[in-house]
């Protein structure tokens, strides 16, 4: 399955003309800064606004071209605002109903009680939206978004307007809950942490047109592409639990560069996990030193090498198959010699474990 | 104690305040929901039309839907013309005078409260599946229960309190089109300040009661449910 966007827009001050395919069957994310035209595209696949116009194409079915347009409540979608828009004169299991209802019995393939009890709100039912905090309000939009059982779900922002600690509770659920539920999201953020939590595939956008499109795991380490340049850039590695140790309290994750060790964590073997490696937090170095307090230390392959600041270059590097970034001083560059093709180690000195 | 005449004028006056808003309920409630939602640029003209009794001397608007009722005007006359009875000096004259003199005092205030509706509770409850039918029921209306109340009770009100167009439309026929505000013009007439002042006082305190019941309920349903 498959999404289709061919879309223009034109409003005083702002020009959206964007062509892309996304797959359609996973997570994947419109990234950009803000007035990128994000949102905008969202606001068309759900058909929100009647002013853009060219086509929006979903798993093979048409929602809108020149001459068909499928008005909002016809198109098979959840959505998400980031200002949640939960119907203030109902109780969230009112705006869960009101979801739930107008699915045909058929369709309902979201269990009312498996979204409250995913998104934790057993004990909110009766609670209206205006006495609900920020994190409550956006976990009931969630579940109420879930509950018209999508064939897309669309998620505009939806952390953007809440704190750290109602953002850190909600992100592993987003980050869960395409598996959990087996529906496809789009995900539309400016923020690379989420991107690189939740989706497998992104569009990238800026002033309303298309830079790239590709997996997540890509884009995220492409040098001729902005986030690999960015203060957190990174890479995400997809791997899985084979090893925990519990004598030095270490769990150990493969993937297709090697293992990486990380703090002992609470998941079955064979269980996949995604790794975030900031750029930051890789050195390198051409021999494989035993005396050393870094334990993930991978070999790797210089791909690409670029200037990213006055002082720093950003090396993309292969470790066999999964991309990785590093970022080192002009000078170190030098010093190692660092052209494309040499072989040398990564030494990571931190990982996060996004689960 | 009131005899007769002032009971009948009492019934009237109701029956006609009542059927007055509940035709600018269901009359009023679409037009003032499309005047929220369009972006037709007629719809000035549209406002302009409905708030013209606002300003307008009743007599006014009194005197031209009275040559349109009446068996020589456009209504009347074609009433007329099927058999039927023209509507000067009529009950329904009344109801019809009454409709267009009370429409701002519906149609505005629901207006305002679909407004503040703003978009979002309606694009949302769109990508839950409810069409637009299913929305105003069961977005809006709710939403605007306070416009609604408003609304309602204001239109009531001000019928009750119609003077100028009742009198050149309805005459003044007791039983059939004499109102209280008429009656009490009446009696005062007759020099019966007595019994004018017993209905006067009445008006007034009821008014004042259903305004009062108008204000008392906004303030139980705070801005906060925009």
């Amino acid at each position: 399955m498959s999404l289709g966007v061919d879309i223009k827009a034109n409003w005083p001050g702002f020009a959206l003309n964007a062509a892309f395919t996304a797959p359609a069957d996973r997570a994947s994310a419109l990234f950009g800064a803000s007035g990128a035209g994000k949102s905008t595209i969202l606001r068309a696949i759900a058909g929100l606004d009647k002013n853009i116009t060219g086509r929006v194409e979903v798993g093979g079915e048409i929602w809108q071209d020149e001459n068909i347009y499928c008005p909002p409540h016809k198109r098979e979608i959840g959505y998400v605002f980031q200002d949640s828009a939960l119907l203030p004169h109902l109780s969230v299991r009112g705006n869960l109903e009101y979801a739930q209802k107008r699915v045909a019995p058929a369709s309902r393939r979201v269990k009312f009680g498996d979204a409250v009890d995913f998104l934790a709100l057993g004990n909110l039912l009766m609670r209206f939206p205006d006495t609900l905090s920020g994190g409550e309000k956006q976990r009931a939009a969630i579940a109420r978004a879930l509950l018209t059982s999508p064939k897309l779900l669309l998620l505009d922002e939806p952390l953007s307007a809440l704190d750290a600690g109602a953002k850190a509770r909600i992100l592993p659920l987003l980050q869960k809950l395409r598996r959990e539920f087996a529906i496809p999201l789009i995900y539309v953020s400016h923020s690379i942490d989420e991107v690189a939590r939740i989706t497998s595939h992104m569009v990238l956008l800026a002033n309303g047109a298309v830079l790239t499109t590709g997996p997540t795991a890509k884009i995220l380490t492409a040098l001729d592409q902005p986030l690999a340049h960015a203060d957190d850039a990174g890479a995400v590695v997809d791997g899985m639990i084979t090893a925990h140790d519990e004598k030095w309290r270490l769990s150990t994750v493969s993937f297709s560069g090697g293992r990486i060790f990380v703090p002992l964590v609470k998941l079955a073997l064979n269980e996949p996990v995604r790794l975030r490696i900031r750029a930051r937090d890789v050195s390198l170095a051409l021999e494989h030193h035993g005396d050393t307090s870094i334990l993930n230390i991978l070999p790797v392959k210089v791909r690409k090498v670029q200037e990213t600041g006055p002082s720093q270059s950003m090396v993309a590097l292969d470790a066999c198959g999964t991309a990785l970034l590093a970022r080192i001083t002009h000078k170190s560059r030098d010093h190692l010699g660092l052209v494309p093709g040499k072989e040398l180690f990564a030494q990571v000195k931190a990982v996060s474990l996004l689960v | 104690m009131p005899t007769s005449p002032e009971l009948a004028a009492v019934w009237l006056t109701l029956k006609l305040a009542a059927l007055s808003m509940a035709i600018l309920m269901v009359l009023g409630g679409p037009l003032a929901w499309w005047l929220s939602r369009t972006s037709w640029r007629g719809k000035v003209v549209v406002e302009a039309l409905i708030a013209l009794p606002l300003v307008l001397p009743p007599t006014v608007l009194g005197f031209y839907l009275l040559l349109m009722l009446g068996p020589n005007g456009a209504i009347g006359g074609t009433l007329e013309a099927l058999g039927l009875r023209h509507l000067a000096f009529s009950f329904t004259g009344l109801v019809i005078g009454s409709v267009f003199y009370s429409l701002p005092f519906a149609v505005q205030p629901l207006q305002s409260a679909f407004q503040a509706i703003g978009n979002r509770p309606l694009e949302a409850a769109a990508t839950m599946r409810a069409g637009p039918v299913d929305r105003f029921f069961t977005v809006a209306l709710p939403l605007a229960r306070r416009g609604i109340i408003t609304a309602a009770s204001l239109s009531f009100a001000h019928t009750l309190g119609e003077f100028g167009v009742v009198l050149m439309i309805g005459g003044n026929i007791p039983g059939k089109t004499q109102t209280l505000s008429i009656l009490i013009y009446d009696q005062t007439e007759a020099m019966q300040f007595g019994s004018a002042h017993m209905l006067s006082a009445s008006l007034l305190g009821f008014s004042f009661l259903l305004l009062l019941g108008v204000y008392a309920m906004n303030r139980r349903f705070p801005v906060g449910l925009k």
